[in-house]
């Protein structure tokens, strides 16, 4: 019998090693509390080493790492559970009590129920969510194409507003930043939108005029798109970048634990 | 004319002789070169699953003409042709072979299908010996990343050493964080609750992590002012992570009473509902303070743009500056790219978080000197560094 040693490691590491630390921090708490630090280190560790380390054991597709991507797969599928009874306990609540808004609670679980009621229906006749043979809507399909993305696209459309009210505040020329910023944003906007020729259309003898304007600022975008904003961009990014690998090394090393709630020497 | 006709018929008789075949046999037709120095070894760095094949092309190959490569397999050996590879090329993975079973390899120079070498015979094949691929230890194309990452390790925790030898560390001031007590104060001075939203990702991305490490001071702060505070969630492991966080922070300043469950609340899993559900809660409950710490998307704006439309005090984070520039334009403070990572050892002011802070910024020096010296070199045409930094 062949033993597969990234499973055998898995096992020990987060089966293992977690109830060991359990039973032994029964009366320690302080025990206890570094149980999820050590198995955030190993967590953390494995998909490290398996950038450099090739070994299948480790990182083939039936390897340490892959495993632990599944077992978040798993463990989140278990997490919606919790964050559904959360949902029905504070919103049963909040109907019991009669709490400010206590209508929407009682939409919101009517809709929680009619389409969970409407994918289980699917699973029951085995007709899915998707289609029937007889190519109609499932049940659960018919809500979500009449109901929830319309109701999606509707919020997402408001973005549009939000953005328009954003921009006004943003390009207020309240100090030199500002007036940048603003300056910036104009010229952007006017290389984007091919707002020259349009003006022009009425008079054909700044048509060639109109165009060639439209093409230097186009370019000026660009370069303000590529260059400055590139660049700052880039720092971003590259600062960003260091600051994500440093607060992985204090995670790995078990001494960032404000994550876990803990703080100074708990 | 008769001193003629003997003339005639021995110049007819030597023609005759001359254009007669002097073998009976047909013509062989012509070969095509064999390729040289054929070696096959299993790929170097890899995970298994793969076989390097290198040779040199034979001088003077002609065009139309191809590299068949062949696999036997042990035990049997029967050879199965696998790919065709344009000359020049030099190298082939079989990417198709088990790790642990014993291969020979082929390779030949034969005319292509495109047959502007009819009639020409495929050249000798030349065999390897029997290799068989299999994992290894380290990944050489990443060698570069693993130098740079040691490096910037070693740095890291020798900076955390000093630390912890009580060097005095030096972080410059972060307007947004030190905001957060402000906002609290704020809340707690007018009555009203604080929402911390820790973005839309699981416990997978570093943000969260670095966001539910900012929810845990925030907590802190609101257990010891006695202030309300609402976390709503998108993501179910970053829920039961944030639940665990708030409770700990409220059991840390010994006000567990002051917990709720329902103080860290599950919303939905849908980008927009979620967005709807927290946006209207802003709107009924105007919370007096509003965190937006963490990965957000097209959600960010319209939930910072609803959380000043009611006059609340905005304190937004995020290390990707796709989204950066609306939480600028709405809040109040904004963290920006590594100030969101430096958080929690800012507001912990923990020697050894200080220490690894430190030592990121050295590392962000080398890195500029490293950038300006590349920029320089590439300019004046010296060399291009750039091929050293990148990684695969």
């Amino acid at each position: 019998m062949s033993v597969d040693l990234g499973q055998l490691v898995l096992v020990l590491l987060f089966g293992l090693v977690p109830i060991i630390g359990i039973v032994l921090g029964l009366n320690s708490p302080g025990l206890r509390s570094r149980i999820p630090i050590w198995v955030a280190v190993f967590a953390g560790l494995i998909p490290i080493l398996a950038m450099y380390v090739p070994k299948s054991f480790l990182s083939g597709p039936t390897g340490m790492s892959q495993r632990l991507d599944d077992w978040l797969i798993i463990l989140a599928g278990f997490a919606l559970l919790l964050g559904i009874v959360n949902v029905l306990q504070n919103n049963l609540r909040k109907i019991a009590r009669k709490e400010s808004g206590w209508f929407f609670s009682v939409v919101l679980l009517a809709g929680l129920f009619v389409t969970g009621g409407a994918g289980i229906y699917g699973a029951l006749t085995k007709a899915g969510i998707g289609f029937n043979p007889d190519g109609s809507s499932t049940p659960f399909k018919y809500l979500t194409d009449w109901f929830f993305q319309p109701l999606q696209s509707t919020i997402f459309a408001l973005l549009a507003f939000f953005m328009a009210s954003a921009a006004f505040r943003a390009f207020r020329a309240r100090n030199v930043e500002a007036t940048i910023l603003l300056i910036a944003a104009g010229l952007v906007m006017l290389g984007r939108v091919p707002i020259l020729e349009f003006l022009a259309v009425p008079f054909p003898s700044l048509h060639s005029t109109a165009a060639g304007v439209s093409q230097a600022m186009g370019k000026l975008t660009e370069w303000i798109m590529d260059v400055p904003n590139g660049a700052a961009q880039s720092g971003i990014i590259i600062g960003a970048a260091l600051g994500a690998a440093s607060m992985a090394i204090r995670v790995i090393l078990g001494i960032e634990r404000g994550y876990l709630g803990l703080g100074r020497g708990e | 004319m008769k001193s003629v006709a003997p003339f005639l018929i021995g110049l007819f008789l030597s023609a005759a002789a001359f254009a007669a075949p002097t073998d009976t046999s047909a013509p062989a037709p012509p070969e095509l070169p064999a390729p040289q120095q054929f070696v096959a070894k299993d790929k170097p760095g890899d995970s298994g699953g793969a076989v390097l094949l290198t040779w040199t092309d034979p001088p003077a190959i002609p065009a139309g003409a191809e590299i068949e490569v062949l696999r036997a397999q042990a035990p049997a050996y029967e050879w199965q042709p696998i790919d065709l590879v344009k000359p020049g090329a030099g190298r082939y993975q079989d990417t198709s072979a088990k790790d642990g079973v014993d291969y020979r390899y082929e390779v030949r120079v034969r005319p292509s299908s495109a047959d502007s070498l009819a009639g020409v015979m495929p050249g000798p094949a030349v065999a390897s010996d029997p290799v068989r691929s299999h994992d290894n230890w380290f990944k050489i194309e990443r060698t570069n990343s693993f130098i740079a990452s040691a490096i910037f390790v070693a740095i890291i925790l020798t900076s955390i050493a000093a630390a912890r030898s009580g060097k005095e560390i030096f972080i410059r001031r972060i307007a947004g964080l030190n905001a957060i007590d402000e906002a609290i104060g704020r809340a707690t001075e007018i009555g009203k609750k604080v929402m911390y939203i820790p973005g839309i990702q699981s416990m997978d991305e570093i943000q969260t992590v670095a966001s539910l490490a900012i929810l845990g001071n925030v907590a802190r702060s609101t257990a010891r002012y006695g202030t309300d505070l609402d976390v709503p969630n998108k993501d179910p492991l970053t829920f039961a992570s944030a639940r665990e966080v708030v409770r700990s922070a409220y059991l840390a300043e010994g006000r567990p009473d002051l917990f709720r469950e329902e103080m860290v609340n599950y919303v939905t899993y849908d980008q927009f509902a979620f967005t709807a559900a927290v946006s209207a809660r802003m709107t009924r409950e105007k919370p007096a303070a509003i965190f937006l710490v963490g990965y957000f998307f097209a959600e960010s704006l319209i939930l910072a743009e609803t959380g000043q439309s009611t006059g609340a005090i905005q304190i937004a984070g995020q290390a990707d500056p796709t989204q950066l520039p609306f939480f600028v334009a709405t809040c109040d403070y904004t963290l920006i790219g590594e100030e969101l990572y430096a958080a929690s050892a800012y507001l912990s002011r923990e020697p050894v978080l200080l220490g690894s802070i430190r030592g990121q910024d050295i590392a962000k020096g080398i890195l500029i000197l490293i950038a300006i010296v590349g920029v320089v070199l590439a300019s004046v045409h010296v060399v291009d560094i750039s091929s050293l930094l990148r990684t695969q």
